[in-house]
């Protein structure tokens, strides 16, 4: 057991000391800011603003359009367009539109020129903006009232409550609360897995591997090596979790209120502040009490799973490392496998392909962490969960034991290239 | 004392047998030499004395009691062949693990590194990276990392490939000076001059096979061939040399290699010559060298394919 403590110790120690942790660790929460701090930025220092000629020769849209996002509208109304078309940069202007004399019931003819192609804002805004005036004009000679038409438009939203106590919901939120921690797992077991490779490659190929047998169990090499690296996640992930929080509250104190209004109405003011409003009900609405430790669960459980099978690819790497591509395919398409099921079950959390990927332990830490946002026992029934979780133990039990047999055998195994059916031959024989 | 006894040790691979039918005994305190072309089984062997493989068949005896690799690893050191070190571990640390796993404590392993490392004249080393260093440099940590927990049994294999002459020899005499403090040394290699200068004993095996063991002196006995090379003060004409007590194998200037036949005695070649007065300047026995045993007994085993018992070729 002391031996075990060292060497995880060991694999612990070398790869968080190593400048790369320090900086990927730093990182993502830096990136993290700069996603939330940039926009802030940008929209208080906002100087940039777009001058846009119209020439409209139906008369109908003179001070119209409204200003707004940086772009601006002037009426240019004694200046051929065939002229203007040449000169509008030289003039000051972004862009020329042109709206021809047309004919109500069927407007046509309506063109914009500039240099570059108009960015899709503009091209969206300018649709919009035309089309709202042709329906108000076609109003007004219909004789319909406006004020009567905003009466008559109906805003509704239902209310979506779920469970016994009534909990506000929102299936988006549950969607992003399940696609992130179902694709964070993915990258987890990718990542890590691999990395548990490479440890195991480093030792084959440095031959150290042969000292090191000869002092501990190969069993016990293997478990430190993969124990150590999940110590490195999960510090990782604490720290990132620590450093994310810090950073949230951290950025009022940096910026004015108004700065951040400001940012927030980048977007449609009214839809921002109902973003705002149902981000409370939605982070209200998520069992964080169930999902963070189900998280750690499904990702310990998930790693272990693959790590073990990971360790056992790297023991049968010879030099020649062309020779990974092929061995891991059999451990990559899974979770490749898992990551599709997870797309199509946080859509449809439900569905038997979902139910039945969130149980199957090769798929079940993404699947399972897609569908738990949707709530349990509502979505998730107890039964599922409870299943899912003693398959995923079983599976990496028994992954673990895979391993080691092939972990043993192969880590000491040089010279010849071994294809994967020998390596399952070392699993079933007697040693 | 017998440290290790090996019996009737068997291990098979899928395809062939790697150790067939081996036993063995080696003494406290002696060096003991494993010798056998490439492929014999030595490293097969050695992985089932230090617990690495278990054998299929067959018993191992570590100090009286069945070998029990848990435990009796912190006993035994051992240097394979293909060396291997964290390469991007620093050489202070790396040792001190490397000697915590053999169950040192770590004060314990500190002080034995800052001794050995003082006695190797390493100490600079302590804080470089292990792929800083040369080859040789390399092998130096290996071998102190092997000793530092004072193994009852060192195991080393091929300790001095990559070494200089220097480096050769400071490692030699630290094993001489392990085995007078009572390290049992199992010391496997191709260099047959090295095995007649280091070992007390030697076992020669073959294709999993044992061919022979025994003392260095005792195989060179069994294994002479009533050569001796004789000195003469002036050199005798043909008709001078005939007789039927021995046939000459080789001229040298003003000496003979000649083969002493099966009933004759050494004084009868002395006789020989001083009956007719031809001065005699020295008389030696020559014994077969090591290699020449290993190389006749191999090939004798590879044509064969049966194992041939230690007998005296004659």
């Amino acid at each position: 057991m002391e031996k075990i403590w060292l060497i995880i110790k060991r694999e612990f120690f070398t790869r968080v000391r190593k400048k790369s942790f320090l900086i990927t660790t730093l990182l993502v929460p830096l990136a993290f800011a700069a996603m939330i701090i940039v926009p802030i930025l940008l929209s208080t220092s906002s100087s940039e603003h777009k001058l846009i000629a119209v020439v409209d020769k139906s008369g109908l849209f003179e001070n119209k359009f409204p200003d707004s996002k940086g772009v601006y509208f002037k009426y240019v109304q004694d200046q051929p367009i065939d002229s203007l078309k040449l000169h509008y940069s030289e003039l000051g202007y972004e862009g020329v539109l042109y709206i021809p004399d047309f004919d109500i019931s069927r407007p046509s003819g309506f063109e914009f020129y500039s240099s570059g192609q108009a960015s899709i804002t503009i091209e969206n805004s300018i649709n919009k903006d035309i089309n709202s005036i042709i329906e108000k004009k076609r109003m007004e000679l219909r004789g319909i009232d406006q004020s009567k038409m905003d009466e008559i438009r109906s805003d509704v939203e239902v209310t979506f409550k779920n469970g016994k106590d009534e909990k506000k919901g929102s299936s988006w939120v549950a969607y992003g609360v399940g696609y992130a921690s179902g694709f964070i797992i993915y990258f987890v077991l990718l990542l890590f897995g691999t990395s548990v490779m490479r440890g195991v490659m480093e030792e084959k190929v440095s031959r150290i591997a042969e000292v090191m047998i000869s002092s501990v169990k190969p069993f016990q090499l293997m478990m430190g090596k993969i124990t150590g690296i999940a110590a490195v996640g999960l510090l990782q992930f604490f720290i990132w979790g620590v450093l994310i929080t810090a950073i949230y509250s951290l950025i009022p104190l940096f910026f004015s209120p108004e700065s951040v209004q400001a940012a927030a109405a980048q977007g449609n003011p009214a839809q921002t502040a109902e973003m705002i409003h149902k981000m409370r009900d939605v982070v209200g609405s998520i069992n964080w009490a169930l999902l963070v430790p189900c998280f750690v669960l499904y990702f310990l459980g998930g790693y272990l799973f693959y790590s073990a099978l990971y360790a056992a690819i790297g023991s049968l790497v010879n030099e020649d490392a062309s020779d990974v591509q092929q061995l891991t395919i059999p451990v990559t398409v899974p979770i490749i496998i898992g990551i599709m099921i997870m797309m199509k079950a946080v859509q449809d959390p439900g569905s038997s392909l979902a139910v039945w990927g969130s149980i199957i332990p090769f798929t079940s830490p993404m699947v399972m962490m897609a569908r738990l946002p949707y709530g349990v026992p509502g979505t998730v029934p107890y039964w599922q969960l409870g299943l899912s979780f003693v398959c995923l133990i079983g599976g990496f039990l028994l992954t673990t034991w895979m391993a080691g047999r092939i972990y043993r055998t192969g880590i000491l195994m040089y010279g010849k290239k071994i294809t994967l059916k020998e390596a399952m031959k070392w699993v079933v024989r007697k040693q | 004392m017998n440290l290790l006894e090996v019996k009737h040790l068997k291990k098979h691979y899928e395809t062939h047998i790697a150790v067939d039918d081996v036993s063995f005994e080696i003494q406290q305190g002696s060096i003991f030499g494993l010798l056998g072309p490439n492929g014999a089984g030595k490293t097969t062997l050695l992985r089932m004395i230090t617990g690495i493989f278990y054998p299929d068949e067959g018993q191992i005896l570590f100090n009286g009691q069945k070998f029990d690799p848990e435990n009796d690893v912190q006993h035994i050191g051992y240097m394979p062949e293909e060396r291997g070190l964290y390469k991007k571990m620093m050489v202070g640390e790396q040792t001190l693990y490397l000697a915590q796993l053999k169950g040192l404590s770590r004060k314990d392993a500190v002080q034995k590194i800052k001794y050995w490392f003082d006695k190797f004249d390493i100490n600079s080393w302590y804080n470089k990276r292990v792929d800083e260093l040369s080859k040789g440099m390399q092998q130096k940590v290996q071998f102190i990392s092997t000793i530092l927990h004072q193994p009852k049994l060192l195991i080393l294999d091929e300790p001095f490939s990559g070494l200089d002459p220097i480096n050769s020899n400071l490692i030699k005499q630290e094993i001489f000076n392990l085995s007078q403090q009572g390290t049992t040394i199992i010391f496997s290699t191709h260099r047959m001059e090295q095995v007649e200068e280091i070992c007390d004993h030697i076992m020669l095996i073959n294709k999993g096979h044992k061919i022979l063991d025994g003392s260095v002196k005792q195989i060179q006995q069994d294994f002479k061939q009533g050569l001796f090379k004789i000195g003469l003060g002036t050199m005798p004409n043909p008709a001078q040399m005939a007789t039927y007590h021995f046939n000459i194998v080789q001229t040298h200037d003003k000496a003979f290699t000649v083969k002493m036949n099966e009933d004759s005695s050494t004084n009868d070649i002395l006789l020989h010559f001083i009956r007719q007065d031809i001065p005699v300047t020295y008389f030696e026995e020559i014994l077969p060298s090591i290699n020449e045993v290993f190389i006749t007994q191999v090939q004798q085993t590879e044509n064969s394919n049966t194992p041939v018992a230690a007998l005296p070729l004659a």
